[in-house]
């Protein structure tokens, strides 16, 4: 059993492990750092031009009266496309932790969860980076988003707390079947495109799309993601008050999930080093 | 884990043990076609095909707290998964293992390091991983450097190191955390010969500052002059556990791996109206042992038996280390010549420090009157016992020269 004890003893080593991951990560890379600044506006740019210039999408408004003009649909793409970055960088980094450290695993113990932790914080920390760019192009812009600030960081807290979840879950499993991998490639594509990034979930209430007796609205609000882009949407973009019931939604779901994905991984464990 | 394991009790309350093992089994799975896919698990409804295969069966027992507690047994036989588990690597299927203090392990093939780090990096990775601060590190940073000997390579990653140096550095890491159980599975052999002393000295370092070392070797040489106990296991059984001098005799006369033996391998004659009936050596404190060590008092006792009474006997003994080398010889006659002997009894010689160097000696006796012309009773490897490292501890050869040093 791992105890509490074990923990507080071990995060000397959680520093250690997420320091490697970050020195790691643009170790023999010419531009280091600048590179996870340049992926996400990269993809903004390609996202911008695809859906803002060539299909001419009336996004810009979004539900910020203010912000017009070319710069409004990349500010709000990225206000998503951030946070989905580091869901989707610190699952794919999750699942290759275990096996790509079996060396470490077969060879000393210490509790196994903090590779993904130190994996997931890694990324956590890019995002803090990416966010705080974002958040002074916001403001220069005239984006007064500070007094969300706490809560901004807060819900990043706990969106930490959710992919980790996520991230123990199938790392494990990925240890038992390798092909994980490969299926969450797939899932992660079809996650993006079901979460409202690119587009503005109003784009969804204006259909009458059902799908049987389910409307998809509401298949679409299963899916904590979309809290969690729209929380954000909502404080940095439309600078209003994070809707409670989509707050609190997130908040539930990510510790629903940090707790069923720590489960699993527990009960798995035992076995790991005999079969990585 | 440093405060964890140092907080786990162990079985018994018991300080003076290190390492409680018991009733411990561990099962591994044998997969009959290795694919892990998920598709393959959905064919096979969920169950993969395997076969169970206990590579330890119901293991118990104790390891004292201090000194040197060697795993002897062929391939196979488990010593490694049960070091595993020790280390909380495995865990056990049934049973329990508890360890009182902070463990660390330095496992087969090596230590548990990352490739593209280098040397230092690891340094401090595997330190954290075994519970020491950054500024405890740190503060022994030199040291492990220095113990390793890498030099500059200490920045080169740990995948360009030799095999050599590679075990070096993790066994210098595992060593300075000041562990106070340290579990060793054959990897020191890769050492060149001026590690394996820095290695011994630190073993032996650990063992006057009450520590606890497990090893698994195959060298029963090492096993021999290291352990002060050794357990055997036999397909994950077990077979028996205690002195390891006599324990690797019975190991070897049952694998026969290598023949030595000291009843069947010693050859006898003499006139038998006396006889040597056995030889004893005996510890500091008088107690049989079949582990002297250098330095310390011995005691070697011969139990005769004579028919009738023997006039002016005789007795001289000899030393030979077991690859046969002459080490040395002494007999009574110049000393004391008692008028006779009858019945039963014993003769003692008493060495205050014995000068012999680490390594297994056969101990060839004989009875004889004080003209050398009868020859009562002649045993050759009467007796085999083990030296266990003392001091002077950097000896070479056979004998450890008693001697004063000073600088004129
Ligand atoms: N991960 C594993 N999966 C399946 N079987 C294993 C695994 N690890 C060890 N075994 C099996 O368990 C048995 C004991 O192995 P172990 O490594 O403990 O032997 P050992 O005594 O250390 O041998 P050696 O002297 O060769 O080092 C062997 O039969 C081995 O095949
Ligand atoms: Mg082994």
């Amino acid at each position: 059993m791992t105890t509490l004890a074990e923990y507080a003893g071990s995060r000397e080593l959680l520093g250690n492990l997420t320091q490697r991951e970050l020195r790691g990560k643009y170790k023999r890379s010419a531009l280091g750092w600048a590179w996870s600044l340049i992926n996400p506006l990269a993809l903004a740019a390609m996202f911008t031009f695809v859906f803002g210039v060539v299909f001419q999408s009336k996004l810009t408004a979004a539900g910020n009266s203010d912000l017009h003009g070319i710069a409004a649909f990349p500010l709000y793409l990225l206000c998503g496309l951030l946070p989905w970055n580091f869901v989707s960088n610190g699952i794919n980094g999750s699942i290759g932790a275990l096996v790509g450290n079996a060396n470490l695993v077969k060879k000393v113990y210490f509790p196994r969860e903090i590779l993904i932790g130190a994996n997931v914080l890694s990324w956590a920390v890019s995002l803090l980076i990416e966010m705080a760019v974002l958040g002074i192009a916001l403001l220069a812009v005239g984006n007064m988003w500070l007094k969300f600030l706490p809560l901004v960081l807060i819900t990043i807290v706990f969106l930490t707390l959710f992919v980790t979840g996520v991230g123990m879950l199938l790392a494990i499993l990925n240890v038992y079947f390798r092909d994980v991998q490969h299926f969450v490639g797939i899932f992660l594509q079809l996650w993006f495109y079901a979460t409202p990034i690119i587009y503005p979930i109003t784009l969804l209430s204006g259909h009458d799309w059902s799908l049987g007796p389910v409307h998809l609205l509401t298949l679409f609000k299963l899916n904590p993601m979309t809290d969690f882009v729209e929380v954000f949407h909502q404080m940095l973009f439309r600078l209003t008050w994070p809707d409670w019931t989509e707050f609190s939604y997130a908040i539930v779901s990510s510790v629903v999930v940090f707790a069923f994905g720590l489960f699993v991984f527990k009960k798995l464990e035992p076995r790991l080093a005999e079969e990585l | 884990m440093t405060a964890v394991l140092g907080a786990v009790a162990v079985h018994r309350g018991d300080a003076d043990i290190a390492v409680h093992v018991e009733n411990v089994s561990k099962k591994f799975r044998l997969y009959k076609e290795r694919n892990q896919s998920l598709k393959a698990a959905m064919m096979r409804g969920g169950r993969a095909k395997y076969d169970e295969f206990w590579a330890l069966k119901d293991v118990s027992f104790d390891i004292p707290t201090g000194g040197t507690f060697g795993l002897i047994g062929q391939n196979g036989s488990g010593k490694s998964t049960l070091l595993k588990c020790m280390a909380k690597i495995l865990r056990p299927d049934t049973g329990t293992i508890s360890v009182n203090g902070k463990i660390s392990a330095l496992l087969e093939l090596g230590a548990g390091f990352h490739q593209e780090l280098s040397g230092r990096e690891n340094v401090y990775l595997n330190g954290s991983i075994l519970g020491l601060s950054r500024k405890q590190i740190d503060a022994k940073f030199d040291e492990i450097v220095d113990f390793a000997g890498l030099g500059e390579f200490i920045d080169t990653p740990v995948k360009n190191y030799s095999s050599g140096m590679y075990v070096r550095l993790g066994f210098s890491v595992a060593i300075n955390v000041d562990p106070d159980v340290l579990l060793v599975d054959e990897v020191l052999a890769v050492g060149d010969e001026s590690f394996q002393r820095k290695c011994d000295e630190k073993f032996s370092d650990m063992r006057e500052a009450g520590k606890t070392i497990v090893v698994v070797s195959h060298s029963l040489a090492t096993v021999r002059t290291m352990c002060d106990q050794a357990a055997w296991l036999e397909h994950g059984v077990v077979k028996d556990i205690g002195n390891p001098g006599m324990l690797i005799e019975k190991y070897v006369e049952d694998t026969h791996t290598e023949r030595v033996s000291t009843e069947g391998g010693g050859s006898r004659w003499g006139a038998g109206n006396a006889r040597v009936e056995q030889v004893e050596a005996l510890d500091a404190d008088g107690r049989p042992t079949l582990r002297l060590h250098l330095g310390a008092p011995a005691t070697f006792r011969f139990h005769y038996v004579t028919d009738e009474p023997i006039r002016k006997p005789v007795l001289g003994f000899g030393l030979h280390r077991i690859d046969g080398a002459h080490a040395t010889g002494v007999n009574s006659r110049e000393t004391i010549v008692p008028d006779q002997i009858d019945g039963k009894g014993y003769v003692d010689f008493a060495i205050d420090k014995l000068p012999l160097v680490p390594g297994s000696y056969d101990v060839t006796v004989a009875l004889v009157d004080e003209s050398n012309l009868h020859t009562y009773d002649y045993r050759t490897k009467a007796l085999r016992f083990d030296v266990g490292a003392g001091r002077p501890r950097d000896v070479e050869g056979v004998f450890a020269i008693d001697g004063t040093w000073s600088f004129g």
